[in-house]
């Protein structure tokens, strides 16, 4: 059932309890006891609105930054991307395998401070030896869902 | 001037759907849930491939059955999901949806006067089929005490010295009825008994839920007597690329054949293309599809039986068939104000037969919202209706 769940509310956090359970053929309680054990095993790590901002008024620059590091002694990948992910500017940070150690994705309101925030904090950072930051230019689709698309339903209205 | 048309074509009436689809399609935000085709979009890699074919300029006919390559991953296919083993050289035609085969199988294996045996409620083609190949449509009224499926003893009743053909149309629609392996065997005993062959409709066989679909053209001795017929419209949600299959013993596809060729020549090479990626690639699309109509199947059923209509439990397609038989009045006159006072399109039973009077089809191949928008209106007619009475 834990599958299933996920797969519903992965795209659908919103979708409330009594419809989940009929979607699945469980009881309520059953879907709402599995939906709370999720939560309390951080499975479920909590429940985001996926916002279009280009349609706001309001102004946001991401970046992904390739961070390359060298690990200290003492102070693995995991101490150097604490380290990292503590500011608030930072939406996400991966390990990565390949050409570099981390992905970093920021967000400013401006490139400007972006970039302010890369030089003033990020790259100066110890165990840092490099980054190289790209500005995201425009988002076509998102956690899986495509951002402009216009569902349109083009079947007719009857057909055998 | 004479008369320009044909006695046996103005014997068919025109389709019950047509009637319903011309209201319909007069009515402004009328919200449908009759359609018979898939919400989902044709997976990608599927349409890329189509694409592709058409870029490098793959638009010339193909041969006549079909191109070798699709042929051979039919036969593939029907040897991992139905347990049959088929030649792709001389025992499958890919024809121009699931639609023509049932024509062409028809005209191929019916004598003037033969009988058909059209288990009802089913989609709308068998009977005008049969006609037009000169044979005669018998109805076996299929009931919601048997769940819809066909029993020895309806089938028994109806078998005559002329009987030819019976049409099994599982996983139904509109019913969405399924038969399994036991109920199968019953019927193909009687059918190797009294010397008749099939036409086995499993266009719906990928969407079944709680159990796999069995094709009758895998029991013993059933495969030379049988025409199976699939396609690709309804399982990876391809009805616009119009491609299906048949599946038959080399007599019988040799003569369906040649009428294809005549009146066909190919089916489209662009969808043949598109068709061998479904087969080899599309298992996960299928599966990801088929878990969503489960759900709302589900939350169709719990819907209908909420509002306290009986609802028969479907296990197969993506229809539901609730009885608004406690209404008293006919499939016609409730889907019609159906539509005209909430603006709800469904089809009427009797669409699909006379039998399925009593019963509407009302498809589940839409997103939840859209289902939930509907079912607030029918609700409010239902209240309406009870409130009436």
């Amino acid at each position: 059932m834990r599958e299933k769940i996920l797969a519903v509310m992965e795209k659908n956090s919103r979708i409330d309890i009594k419809d989940l359970s009929v979607l699945l053929g469980e009881s309520e309680a059953a879907v709402a006891n599995e939906i709370a054990a999720m939560e309390q095993e951080h499975v479920i790590c909590g429940y985001h609105t996926l916002i279009n901002w280009d349609n706001t008024s309001e102004e946001k620059v991401v970046a992904l930054i390739e961070v390359k590091v060298t690990p200290q002694r003492g102070m693995g990948f995991d101490k150097i991307a604490e380290r990292i992910y503590q500011y608030n500017e930072v939406k996400s940070v991966y390990l990565m395998s390949g050409a570099f150690d981390f992905t970093v994705i920021i967000e400013g309101k401006t490139m400007r401070q972006v970039a302010q925030f890369v030089s003033d904090k990020l790259a100066p950072m110890d165990s840092v030896l490099s980054t190289a930051t790209h500005f995201v230019l425009k988002k076509y689709k998102d956690h899986g869902t495509i951002l402009e698309e216009e569902v349109r339903d083009e079947r007719m209205l009857v057909t055998p | 001037m004479r008369n320009p048309l044909s006695e046996r074509i103005l014997t068919i009436p025109p389709s019950g759907i047509r009637k319903f689809f011309d209201i319909a399609s007069e009515m402004k935000e009328a919200i449908s849930l009759g359609v018979g085709e898939p919400d989902f979009d044709t997976p990608w890699h599927i349409r890329e491939e189509g694409i592709y074919s058409l870029e490098k300029g793959r638009t010339f006919y193909t041969s006549n059955a079909g191109l070798k390559e699709l042929k051979e991953e039919i036969c593939n296919y029907l040897r991992r999901r139905c347990n049959c083993n088929y030649l792709p050289d001389s025992e499958i035609l890919v024809t121009v949806g699931g639609s023509e085969a049932i024509d062409i199988a028809m005209r191929a294996m019916l004598n003037p006067g033969e009988e058909v045996l059209v288990p009802q409620p089913s989609f709308v083609s068998y009977v005008p089929c049969a006609i037009l190949a000169g044979g005669v449509p018998v109805a076996i009224e299929l009931e919601e005490k048997d769940q819809f499926k066909l029993t020895p003893e309806k089938l028994l009743e109806k078998i005559t010295p002329k009987t030819k053909i019976l049409v099994v149309p599982f996983p139904n629609n509109p019913t969405g009825a399924t038969m399994n392996r036991e109920e199968l065997e019953a019927i193909a005993e009687i059918v190797k008994e009294k010397d008749i062959f099939v036409i086995s409709d499993e266009i719906y066989s990928e969407l079944t839920y709680g159990s796999e679909h069995v094709s009758i053209a895998g029991l013993p001795g059933m495969k030379e007597r049988t025409v199976l017929i699939n396609g690709f419209s309804k399982s990876y949600a391809m009805t616009g690329w119009r491609l299906g299959y048949a599946a038959a013993p080399g007599n019988i596809l040799e003569q369906m054949l040649k009428i294809h060729q005549f009146a066909i020549m190919c089916a489209p090479t662009t969808s043949q293309y598109a068709a061998i990626a479904a087969l080899r690639d599309g298992d996960e699309d299928v599966a990801y599809m088929r878990e969503a109509y489960d759900q709302r199947r589900r939350y169709l059923v719990h819907a209908f039986r909420e509002m306290g209509m009986d609802c028969f439990e479907p296990y197969g397609a993506f229809y539901t068939f609730p009885s608004i038989k406690r209404f008293g009045m006919s499939s016609d006159e409730f889907a019609i104000r159906l539509l005209q006072e909430e603006k709800v399109a469904v089809v009427p039973g009797t669409a699909f037969g006379d039998c399925g009077e009593g019963y509407l089809r009302v498809s589940y191949a839409y997103s939840l919202e859209q289902l939930k928008a509907a079912l607030e209106r029918i609700r409010r007619f239902v209240n309406r209706l009870e409130q009436e009475a």
